[in-house]
C-alpha cells in the first residue's frame, strides 16, 4: 500500500507535515499517520494565540486504536485552528493534506524549515 | 463501513426488547392538592409503563440474556478482576437492620456505625494501614482522594510540591487523578523486565515529588521486587508512596502494601471484595492512610470512644468530603460481608488460587508471555495476530475475551486475569478458545462474533458522536438506517 507524500511539504519522524512559507503555514498529520492510527475520533489543539515550539507536543490526537501526541514541526504562533475537527475528527482521515489541517502557524524561524524531512526522505522513511 | 446495527441496537431483529415504555405508556394522576413543592416543580400527571410481574421479569432476565457477565462465565478482563459476586452479601445488604438513614443520629446507628468501623479495621489490616477512610465513592474517587490527601499533608508542612510520578505501564486514571488535584505528571518509562527502572526512578525524583504512584503486583502481573529500595529514594526525597489498589487480590493475607512502605492506598471493592462492577454505581474506593495522615481523611470519619460507642467525627486537617455522608453503605456492607466471611483463611485462600489460575492458564495457551514470573495476571502477545480480532474470535467460544491492547508494553497484548473463582475445567475451556481463536484464519474472525446477540459494536460512531442517555434512543428512530 503505498501512501500520499506531498512534494510541497516538510515532513518530521513523528509524521506530521507542515507547509513551509514566511506565514500562516498549515500543519497537520501525514496521510501514513491517519492510516496507523485508524479512525480518528478526538483532536485537542492549542488555542490561536498561543506559542508552539519545534519538536514540542502542541496536541493530541485520539483514534479508536491509540492516543498520541502531535508534535510541532515549526515553531512560531498559532494565528488559526481548524475548529472544523472539534466536530468532524474524521477528516483528518479523510483529507489529511486538505480538510484535515490542523493549525496555521507564523514560523518564527524559517530555517527550521532545513532541519525537516524532504519528501523523498518521509516516503523512504515509511516504505 | 456498512454496518448492520447502530450504538444500543441488536443485529437479530427477533432478539430486540423494546425498553419498558415502548411496550406500554399508562398515564396516571398524581395530582396532590396538598403538596408544599411550588407549582412549578410539580405535574399532575405522569406516564409510566403498566406492566404485570411476569411482563416485568420477562423484560429483565432477557435483558440478562443479551449480556455476559461473571454469572455467565469465565470474564478474564485483566486489572479488572472480574470475581464472582457471591449472593449472600446481596442477603446482607438487604437486611432491615441496616436500612438507616444517614440522617440518623449517631446514638441511634451504633449498628451500622460498628460494621463501617469494623470494614475499616479489616482494610487497615489487609493493607497495612493506620486509618481507612471507606467515604470515597470509586476507586477513582479513592485516588483523587489519596492524592488530595498528600496534597493536604505536604501543604501543612509548607512544602510545596509540584509533581507526581507514574510509570508509563499505570492505569489512566492515576494519569488523569495526578492532574485533576493540579499536579504534573512525570512519565516513568519501564525498565526491560517490565519493572520500575530504579536509575530512571532516582533521576526522576526531585524535591518536587509529592508522590510515586505504583500499583504492585504491576499491570503485567509482575512483583516490583525493588519495593523497598523505590520506598526509600522516595521518601529521602520527601515524597509519598501512593498504592494503586487494583492488583490487590494478588497479595490478599500474603503481603501488605504499608510494610513496603506505601503510605497511602485505595482498594478497589469490586474488584478484591467481590462487590458488584460497575452499572454506574452506587460503588466505593475506600482509601488506607499511614498514622501522620489520618489528620487529612475525609470527614466524617467514623472511631470507637473508650466507652466502646462509635461516632462520626471530622478528622482534624480533613481535605474535607469527597462524597455525601459516610460513604456508600449498602456497597460497603457487601465488602465486609464478603472478608468477614472468607476471614484470614479464606482470603489468603483466594490469593494463592488467583495466581495459581493465573499460571495454570497461561501455560495451556499457545501465545507467548513477555513478562513473568507474573502472579494474578499476565500479559500475553496475539503475535503477527490483531489482538482485538483475536478476542473477537473468543466470543464465538462461549468466553468473555481479556483485557485487549493494553498495557502497551506488550504488542498486541491479551492481559489476562481469570481470578480465583474459575474452574480447572473453566480454565481449559478459556485456554481452548484463547488457542482455537488465536489459530483462526483472518476471513474467519473478521466475521466474529456470529453468535452473540450484538455482533460488532460501531465504536467510532460511539465514540464520534456518544448518545448519553435513554431518550438518545428514541431520537435514533427518526434517522435510523440512514448512518
Amino acid at each position: 500500500m503505498s501512501f500520499d507524500v506531498p512534494d510541497d511539504l516538510r515532513y518530521l519522524e513523528s509524521h506530521e507535515w507542515t507547509q513551509t512559507g514566511d506565514s500562516s503555514v498549515r500543519v497537520g498529520i501525514s496521510d501514513f499517520a491517519q492510516d496507523e492510527l485508524g479512525d480518528v475520533v478526538f483532536v485537542e489543539l492549542p488555542d490561536e494565540g498561543d506559542t508552539i515550539e519545534k519538536d514540542a507536543e502542541f496536541g493530541v490526537v485520539e483514534s479508536i486504536k491509540a492516543v498520541s501526541d502531535l508534535y510541532a514541526p515549526v515553531s512560531g504562533e498559532v494565528v488559526a485552528v481548524n475548529e472544523a475537527l472539534f466536530d468532524e475528527p474524521e477528516l483528518v482521515n479523510d483529507d489529511p493534506y486538505g480538510d484535515g489541517w490542523m493549525l496555521e502557524v507564523d514560523p518564527s524561524d524559517p530555517d527550521e524549515f532545513d532541519d525537516l524531512l524532504s519528501a523523498d526522505e518521509y516516503r523512504d522513511q515509511i516504505e | 463501513m456498512p454496518m448492520d446495527y447502530d450504538q444500543a441496537r441488536y443485529s437479530r431483529e427477533d432478539l430486540y426488547e423494546p425498553l419498558l415504555s415502548e411496550k406500554d405508556e399508562t398515564t396516571v394522576e398524581v395530582g396532590d392538592d396538598d403538596s408544599p413543592l411550588p407549582e412549578e416543580l410539580t405535574r399532575d400527571e405522569v406516564t409510566l409503563p403498566s406492566l404485570s410481574e411476569p411482563e416485568l421479569a420477562r423484560h429483565y432476565t432477557r435483558l440478562s440474556q443479551m449480556n455476559w457477565s461473571i454469572d455467565s462465565g469465565p470474564y478474564p478482563l485483566g486489572s479488572c478482576t472480574m470475581k464472582y459476586n457471591p449472593k449472600f452479601t446481596e442477603d446482607v445488604a438487604a437486611l432491615p437492620q441496616g436500612a438507616v438513614h444517614p440522617d440518623r443520629s449517631d446514638a441511634a446507628s451504633q449498628g451500622v456505625l460498628e460494621a463501617y468501623h469494623r470494614l475499616q479495621d479489616y482494610l487497615g489490616r489487609i493493607g497495612g494501614m493506620d486509618a481507612v477512610t471507606l467515604q470515597p465513592p470509586a476507586g477513582a474517587a479513592g485516588e483523587l482522594t489519596g492524592i488530595l490527601v498528600a496534597k493536604a499533608y505536604h501543604e501543612a508542612r509548607g512544602d510545596d510540591r509540584s509533581e507526581v510520578v507514574i510509570p508509563a505501564s499505570a492505569h489512566g486514571t492515576n494519569f488523569a487523578t495526578a492532574a485533576m488535584a493540579g499536579y504534573e505528571v512525570v512519565e516513568l518509562p519501564s525498565g526491560e523486565d517490565g519493572r520500575v527502572d530504579v536509575e530512571a526512578l532516582e533521576a526522576a525524583v526531585s524535591e518536587e515529588t509529592a508522590a510515586l504512584m505504583l500499583t504492585n503486583p504491576n499491570t503485567v502481573g509482575l512483583f516490583e521486587r525493588d519495593i523497598e529500595h523505590i520506598a526509600d529514594i522516595v521518601h529521602d526525597a520527601g515524597g509519598l508512596l501512593y498504592y494503586d489498589g487494583a492488583n490487590l487480590n494478588a497479595l490478599l493475607g500474603r503481603a501488605r502494601p504499608g510494610d513496603m512502605g506505601f503510605d497511602i492506598m485505595h482498594y478497589n471493592v469490586h474488584k478484591t471484595f467481590a462487590t458488584p462492577h460497575g452499572g454506574g454505581g452506587p460503588g466505593a474506593g475506600p482509601v488506607g492512610v499511614v498514622e501522620e495522615l489520618a489528620e487529612f481523611l475525609p470527614d466524617p470519619h467514623v472511631r470507637e470512644t473508650d466507652d466502646g460507642v462509635y461516632e462520626t467525627y471530622a478528622p482534624e486537617s480533613s481535605v474535607g468530603k469527597v462524597h455525601g455522608f459516610a460513604g456508600n453503605w449498602l456497597v460497603l456492607v457487601k465488602a465486609w460481608a464478603y472478608i468477614a466471611r472468607l476471614g484470614d483463611a479464606g482470603l489468603r485462600d483466594a490469593s494463592a488460587k488467583a495466581v495459581l489460575n493465573a499460571n495454570y492458564l497461561a501455560d495451556r495457551i499457545d501465545l507467548d508471555i513477555p513478562y513473568g514470573p507474573f502472579h494474578h495476571e499476565f500479559a500475553a502477545t496475539a503475535g503477527d495476530r490483531d489482538a482485538a480480532e483475536v478476542a473477537k474470535g473468543m466470543l464465538d467460544y462461549g468466553v468473555h475475551p481479556p483485557t485487549t491492547k493494553w498495557p502497551e508494553m506488550v504488542s498486541e497484548a491479551m492481559l489476562t486475569e481469570p481470578t480465583e473463582i474459575e474452574s480447572r475445567a473453566s480454565l481449559d475451556d478459556l485456554a481452548a478458545a484463547f488457542n482455537e481463536a488465536v489459530a483462526d484464519d483472518d476471513e474467519t474472525l473478521a466475521e466474529a462474533p456470529r453468535r452473540t446477540t450484538a455482533r460488532r459494536i460501531d465504536q467510532v460512531s460511539a465514540a464520534r458522536s456518544p448518545r448519553l442517555s435513554w431518550q438518545a434512543l428514541a431520537d435514533e428512530g427518526e434517522d435510523d438506517g440512514e448512518d
